[in-house]
């Protein structure tokens, strides 16, 4: 039961029933729509980036499961008021959060409550419900116009 | 003797391992079935004592080996209940075989304006390459309605049989639903216009009694690995006039009867749609997995999976906020279900905590989920060796991830 509740965290489950910015942003400038063909989950994530690159909005669309959700909805707070170079930053702090070896004492320096996501990777197949909506941000930020995959 | 399965679990040494930690508790056998001993054996077996390539050697062993897929090739067409064993293709898998046919008998007779006629309940397996082969003949893929409940609607069916029908291609279970296709009024309806009929029968061979020719099926699918015999192997039964009118699939040797630069004859069938080395142990595995089921009784397993298909169905409608998914008055042992709150992907790995091994996803039939308007679906499917404890356990798991999200 300790891995499951390593995994299912108050706060996650709170995410997921309560998703935070799960909005279009009224100012975004940069979009970008995810998708995961093992699950058929999908998410759009919308960013207001503004002249300074300083992401001043950020939000998302999209149904999936409790760990794709609530990963979009805190990957959201995460990045807000963030230059685009930190989001992209906290992408790699995150995906090595969630891919490291299951044994290794996970790195959770600099990630910040998103370190409730280190649970993810006693379960390799949920890394990609956990990097859905970063995959997807990334594309946004990069502008480059394609659905980011997590295949 | 009666059916035990409490018994024929110890048939089956995977079931005696864990899973996270738990007792394993296997509810996936709609996407792959656990393997009895005699077909592990089966396979180790022949590679162990009698193997070498078939159709060429002139010494014992290969003769051996020849004779043991020769066995496999008559022992699949009486199990299907074929008029002769040459009517028995061996392939990889059911996907392959409808492949085959699309491929070969879908080519040569389906053309511009043409129409192939499906259901919404397909297995994309049974969607995709007749897909592909209309947009390459510019023909029409048709598609039959389904009920609320899951069941085909026969009357609109029928009007969808058209004089430019070439080929009716349906699962005889469905997959994701476990509703039990009604195949002989299909059949009936499409041989009265001239009109073959493939049926995919990969969740059908494992659950009951088939007789090809008792239906009147043109083509017959399935996967020897839901059979619980090995991987890698696969069935596919055409009438022999069928496939003696059908080109190759793919080529090389074995299908040939001569070869030169300038020209190649074929073999007949079986062999011309079988080219290079065939997956000899498979085929005593699959051998021994026809065998094994014979042996308990099909209609033993049936009566099995029916009750516990009852049970299973209380036990879970018992549970507030779960919603069945496929609800056929006719079907086999497939539970799929959504949870108020819950997505099934969570759902799956909670189980998965407590030593249930569910599928959660699409289950390769996206249409359909399309149909219910739900993304995905956890499915609970049952085997020979489950048994009511198996379901008693999965609903305390269900009502765990309830009482996880609530």
């Amino acid at each position: 039961m300790s891995e499951l509740r390593e995994l299912y965290q108050t706060t996650i489950l709170d995410h997921n029933k309560k998703p935070r910015n799960f909005h279009v942003p009224a100012a975004a400038n940069r979009e970008a729509d995810g998708y995961n063909p093992l699950c058929g989950d999908k998410v759009r994530v919308m960013v207001a980036v503004g002249d300074d690159d300083v992401v001043t909005d950020v939000g998302f669309q999209g149904s999936g499961c409790a760990i794709s959700t609530a990963s979009a909805s805190m990957m959201t707070e995460a990045i807000k008021g963030k230059p685009v170079s930190s989001a992209m930053a906290l992408f790699d702090s995150f995906h090595d959060l969630v891919t490291g070896p299951p044994l290794d004492e996970p790195d959770t320096d600099g990630v910040g409550k998103l370190a409730v996501f280190s649970g993810v990777r006693e379960f390799p197949m949920r890394v990609k419900c956990a990097t859905l909506a970063w995959h997807t941000l990334k594309s946004a930020l990069e502008q480059s116009g394609e659905t980011a995959r997590t295949e | 003797m009666s059916f035990d399965p409490y018994s024929v679990r110890g048939d089956f040494p995977i079931l005696r391992r864990t899973n996270r930690g738990k007792p394993l508790v296997y509810l996936d056998t709609a996407a792959s079935a656990q393997k009895p001993q005699v077909v592990i054996d089966a396979i180790s077996d022949t590679y162990a004592s009698h193997y070498a390539n078939i159709h060429r050697g002139v010494y014992e062993l290969s003769e051996e080996a020849t004779r043991i897929h020769d066995q496999a090739r008559a022992a699949v067409g009486q199990f299907l209940g074929a008029a002769e064993s040459r009517e028995i293709v061996f392939t990889r898998n059911a996907t392959e075989s409808i492949n085959l046919v699309a491929a070969t008998f879908g080519r040569s007779q389906v053309g511009a304006g043409d129409e192939i006629l499906i259901t919404n309940l397909e297995h994309h397996a049974n969607i995709v390459p007749w897909q592909m082969l209309c947009r390459e003949k510019d023909a029409q893929l048709r598609v039959a309605p389904i009920n609320d409940a899951g069941e085909l609607d026969l009357e609109v069916f029928e009007t969808l049989l058209t004089e430019r029908t070439r080929l009716v291609a349906v699962s005889h279970v469905s997959n994701a639903l476990g509703s039990i296709n009604p195949v002989r009024e299909i059949i009936a309806l499409a041989h009265e216009r001239g009109v073959p009929v493939l049926l995919d029968g990969a969740q059908a061979v494992p659950r009951f009694v088939v007789d090809v020719q008792e239906l009147g099926a043109d083509f017959y699918v399935f996967s020897g690995h839901k059979l619980y015999g090995p991987t890698g192997m696969g069935v596919l039964y055409g009438r022999y006039e069928l496939l003696e009118a059908m080109p190759p699939f793919m080529t090389g040797g074995d299908m040939i009867e001569t070869v030169s630069f300038e020209k190649t004859t074929f073999q007949p069938p079986p062999l011309r749609f079988e080219a290079g080395t065939p997956d000899i142990a498979g085929a005593a595995g699959l051998h021994a997995a026809i065998d094994y089921v014979q042996g308990l009784g099909l209609d033993a397993i049936e009566r099995h999976e029916e009750e516990l298909t009852l049970y299973g169905t209380k036990r879970l409608e018992e549970i507030p906020g779960l919603r069945l998914i496929g609800t056929a008055a006719s079907k086999t042992g497939v539970l799929s279900f959504v949870v108020d709150g819950v997505h099934p992907h969570d759902l799956g790995t909670i189980l998965d905590t407590e030593g249930v091994a569910i599928r959660a996803g699409h289950h390769c039939a996206q249409p359909l989920m399309e149909r219910f308007d739900v993304p995905a679906t956890a499915r609970a499917s049952l085997g020979l060796y489950n048994v009511r404890e198996d379901l008693d356990r999965l609903a305390e798991a269900v009502r765990e991830a309830i009482r996880i999200f609530s």
